[in-house]
């Protein structure tokens, strides 16, 4: 079984016996979407909420609204389809403890919210979530059956 | 990639390395001082090195993606706004405590004590605040630091908050190697500076850009 690894600001997609992992979400989001029909997985490691607010939106994968668009054309390429498409997430979180509210202390925050509203935007339902806290994730998802692992520092693996 | 790249690492020229590396080396200076005066030992630091990094190699230099690391942040006020970050592996948290309270936290800790969590703390602060009076002499600015916030986890999930502060703007963080010698025991870590725009170019500036 193949593992590919999507890097921070990055995105990928697989066919089944495939696995694709991110390593260490902070504040960051792993997106992870599924085709259970087609056996199609897709995860991207989304930064930021929004790449209109932002001039260096070159990077598509950075972006939660462009890297979306990124990943469902990524997985209709391998057959996928976007009406059979279920999505799960991860990430989020705030890794230092401040108390501060300025806006980009709140990324993590920002990150689901967005996530959230362009899933909804295109239709995709969203099954799962473990989102928020302070501590970082490692994420799986395998595209034999769409499962979603979910790996933390001293924490007992969860399965979404 | 040139796609990924962006004016806003170009307008550092090879000068303003030098410059900054500057900065690094009376940063390091002041940081030994204060370290030694703590512990009272003799403390020595090479000349760190200086670099604009990718967040990916900034987490490969503390042991890859998954290692356990300890980032001490600290977020900007004043003149420069932004936020400062310093980074170490465990094992060099840990060496730093032995050192300064006489014995180690249990091997493979992850929760440290109060005691020990404020020891941490209060060395990466002292370091960190080494280099921004050093940046705030040279560009002429006032830079007020919060206090220190501390959190153990992943390189790569800690990394994410100087990473998409900078991600606005460039795919790269400003890198300072540091390296501390403590009569022949050595620790090793880094620090990332990660000004917002308007505060890159306060720095440009002071540093005698335009």
């Amino acid at each position: 079984m193949s593992v590919i690894i999507v890097g921070m600001a990055d995105l990928n997609a697989c066919k089944s016996p495939g696995v694709l992992k991110t390593l260490g979400l902070g504040s960051c989001v792993g997106i992870a979407l599924y085709d259970p029909v087609a056996k199609v997985a897709g995860l991207a490691h989304i930064m930021l909420p929004d790449s209109k607010a932002i001039s260096n939106n070159q990077n598509h994968a950075k972006f939660a609204d462009t890297a979306l668009i990124k990943l469902i054309e990524a997985m209709q390429k391998l057959g996928a389809k976007k009406i059979s498409m279920k999505a799960k997430i991860a990430g989020g979180a705030q890794m230092f403890a401040f108390n501060a509210t300025s806006e980009s202390l709140r990324v993590g925050d920002r990150n689901v919210e967005a996530s959230k509203k362009v899933l909804r935007e295109a239709g995709i339902k969203l099954i799962a979530e473990e989102t928020g806290a302070n501590f970082g994730r490692t994420v799986e998802l395998y595209a034999d059956d769409g499962r979603f692992l979910i790996k933390a520092i001293g924490q007992a693996v969860r399965t979404l | 990639m040139s796609a990924k790249s962006t004016s806003v690492e170009n307008l550092f020229s090879d000068m303003h390395l030098d410059i900054l590396k500057e900065l690094g080396s009376m940063g390091t200076a002041h940081a030994a001082t204060a370290l030694s005066k703590m512990v009272n030992k003799k403390v020595t630091m090479p000349v760190p090195r200086v670099a604009w990094m990718d967040f990916q190699d900034v987490a490969n230099f503390v042991g890859g993606p998954e290692n356990i690391i300890v980032g001490i942040l600290v977020s900007l006020s004043g003149n420069i706004q932004g936020m400062m970050m310093s980074l170490m592996e465990l094992e060099s948290a840990h060496r730093i405590v032995e050192l300064v309270i006489g014995t180690p936290p249990p091997e493979d800790t992850l929760q440290f004590g109060e005691m020990e969590r404020s020891v941490v703390e209060e060395v990466g602060n002292i370091m960190l605040s080494s280099y921004l009076s050093s940046l705030a002499g040279l560009t002429n600015s006032q830079i007020k630091p919060s206090i220190p916030y501390m959190c153990v986890d992943m390189a790569n999930a800690i990394l994410s908050v100087p990473a998409s502060e900078f991600g606005r703007m460039a795919d790269k963080m400003l890198f300072i190697e540091s390296k501390i010698d403590v009569e022949n025991i050595q620790f090793s870590g880094c620090f990332v500076l990660v000004p917002n725009l308007h505060s890159f170019f306060r720095i440009l500036r002071g540093l005698g850009a335009e």
